[in-house]
């Protein structure tokens, strides 16, 4: 009755869901009355197993193979680890990397996946919660299975910070090199643009609720009356009605401005993820449900396009 | 060249919305095709432009009420399709990653496809994970939230970027046969052209049943139970304003010269 997290890293450096999932795999080792274990594959082990020891973690495994994520690698080493350690669940993230091994190796351990999961308890079999519909619904889902494979979505859970007393291990994986067919050939940093957004005080940022190019023209007014920097959500960006640096969220950048204002953007997870920490987050959006709202400050709740260009006259 | 891709039609909720039971009422729901399903088959469809004897065939999982999402991608160059459906399918209620791979798996043993596009995920259930699951199941390689691809097909060999968190790409060689993801601003998917969708209509549209693809019904059986679905409660604290838009702007107005906020 174990539980069995695996870690993230990158470019040397763990990423937080790593700490995130001992928290999660914290409660659930209790609820089954058993072991937390975490994993780290590849880069400097040593240093990143002495960064997971972390409270309430019993061993940390170290398994000392290539430098940075492969999934060809993780995959066989995951399922290993998995079958030595049998844990009860299996925990991974819910990042662009857990989803690139995580369906693999549940699918070789013969166990169901749920992904994205924002709570989860087995107290009573194992329950998660999920959601559905980009955010405007939630669900809960009964695993019927003694053992299952779980990618935890990043930020829903604090992360460890006490250090533990963990037994660090190291652990010997076998790859079979036949079955290694991509080659991770390196890295790219996305940008080039002449601004950036993370500096900016102001944002105005804008979603798919403009609905067309031409529509922009009000938004680049008001951010010219409001002295502001222009942003977008993701589907503008894919549209090439802004440059790629301009994208705010989990795949565009972090920003933290005074005052970030989301107009028509539903507030997806994965644009909250770069915009959460603004220090003032005003929406404008006509759905009065739209998630945007639960970590708005000011909202207001109507058509962007009356709204946008009263606003210019307020500044004109 | 065979090129299977995996269409899906999601639903989309009305901003205002009733749920009845498990499921969100049918008077708040429209059925649309997959955002990230389409440029999947727009990924597939500029392939076949710019090689020779390249074939594209889509496969979904869904009641004939979904032929007509389908038509769509039919109608954007897709040569023809595949629907996959049965009692037990829908007596499975919620369909987990490994039950929809399973299912597309059967049909591409039967297509033997070189290149297998899903999107990334479906906007729906949201699972990103079926893509990953079939590859593992067909024995093939796989590259997950795939942006920019570039196919070498003497050298089998695919090149992809995949887009990681915080604006970095990762550049991977991947062999084919492969699975890939696709992620959305890959390309610039089409609009249907009059004569395309025209066209749709005379495609070939295959329905079969698990049966028909060698599958067991009896072993159709989802190990994922949906035992509630409801509105999430908002945390939200956020200070509404009320009023005409005149009246919210010039409150906004004020908020944000109080914030100092000014040009
Ligand atoms: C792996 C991955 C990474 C991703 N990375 C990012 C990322 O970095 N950044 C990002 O933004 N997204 C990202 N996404 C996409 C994300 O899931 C959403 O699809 C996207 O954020 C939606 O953008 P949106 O809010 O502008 O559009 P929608 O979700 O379509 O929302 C549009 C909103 O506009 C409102 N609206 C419509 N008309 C009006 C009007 N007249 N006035 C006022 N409001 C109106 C609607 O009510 C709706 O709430 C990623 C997805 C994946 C799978």
């Amino acid at each position: 009755m174990s539980v069995l997290a695996i870690a993230e890293h990158r470019r040397g450096e763990l990423r937080p869901v790593s700490l995130e999932q001992l928290a999660a795999g914290r409660d659930l080792a209790d609820e089954l009355g058993g072991e937390l274990h975490t994993a780290v594959i590849g880069g400097d082990v040593e240093a990143f197993g002495a960064e997971l020891n972390r409270e309430g973690v019993d061993t940390v495994h170290t398994v000392d193979i290539g430098e940075e994520f492969n999934h060809d690698v993780y995959t066989q080493v995951v399922t290993q680890l998995a079958t030595e350690l049998d844990p009860t669940v299996l925990l991974m993230p819910n990042s662009v990397n857990g989803l690139d091994y995580a369906p693999a190796v549940a699918n070789r351990l013969d166990r169901p996946l749920v992904t994205d999961v924002v709570d989860i308890d087995a107290e009573d079999g194992l329950t998660a919660t999920r959601e559905l519909y980009g955010s405007k619904a939630e669900t809960t889902i009964d695993v019927h299975a003694d053992q299952a494979a779980v990618t935890i979505r990043p930020a829903e859970w604090p992360t460890i910070e006490a250090d533990g007393d963990a037994a660090i291990e190291a652990f010997d994986a076998t790859i079979d090199e036949s079955a290694v067919r991509s080659t991770v050939k390196g890295f790219e940093e996305v940008g080039g643009g002449d601004i950036d957004i993370t500096d900016a005080d102001v944002l105005v940022s804008v979603g798919r609720g403009i609905e067309e190019e031409e529509n922009l023209d009000i938004i680049h007014d008001l951010a010219e009356a409001l002295d502001a920097t222009v942003s977008g959500s993701r589907p503008l960006i894919d549209n090439g009605w802004l440059a790629k640096d301009r994208q705010v969220g989990q795949s565009g950048k972090v920003v933290t401005p005074d005052v970030y204002i989301a107009i028509g953007i539903s507030g997806a997870v994965q644009h909250v993820a770069g915009m959460k920490g603004s220090d003032t987050i005003v929406a404008i959006n006509t759905d009065p449900n739209a998630p945007i709202f639960d970590i708005a400050d000011y909202g207001i709740q109507d058509d962007l396009f009356e709204v946008v260009p009263a606003l210019i006259e307020q500044f004109q | 060249m065979k090129i299977l891709v995996t269409v899906k039609e999601v639903a989309a909720v009305d901003d205002e919305f009733e749920i009845d039971g498990l499921a969100i009422d049918d008077r708040y729901v429209t059925a649309d095709l997959n955002e990230w399903d389409e440029y999947a088959v727009e990924a597939a469809v500029q392939i076949k432009e710019a090689h020779d004897d390249v074939e594209v065939v889509t496969a979904t999982i869904g009641p004939s009420e979904t032929d007509e999402t389908i038509r769509q991608a039919l109608a954007k160059g897709a040569d023809r399709a595949i629907r996959v459906w049965d009692d037990a399918l829908d007596d499975a209620g919620l369909l987990d990653p490994e039950t929809k791979a399973q299912v597309l798996a059967a049909v591409a043993a039967e297509e033997d496809p070189d290149l297998v596009l899903t999107g990334v995920q479906s906007a729906d259930d949201g699972f990103g994970a079926t893509g990953v699951t079939l590859a593992d199941k067909l024995d093939m390689e796989w590259g997950a939230v795939v942006n920019d691809l570039d196919l070498d097909l003497e050298a089998g060999v695919a090149s992809v970027h995949r887009e990681l968190e915080g604006g970095v790409e990762e550049l991977t060689d991947i062999e084919i046969p492969a699975v890939l993801t696709i992620q959305t601003g890959i390309n610039d998917p089409r609009y249907a052209s009059l004569r395309g969708i025209r066209q749709a209509q005379s495609k070939e549209l295959a329905e079969y049943s698990l049966a028909d693809i060698g599958l067991d019904a009896a072993g159709i059986e989802s190990p994922l139970e949906q035992t509630s679905l409801y509105e999430p409660e908002t945390e939200g604290e956020a200070t509404v304003f009320e009023g005409s838009p005149e009246e919210t702007a010039t409150e906004l107005a004020e908020l944000l010269a109080e914030k100092g906020v000014t040009s």
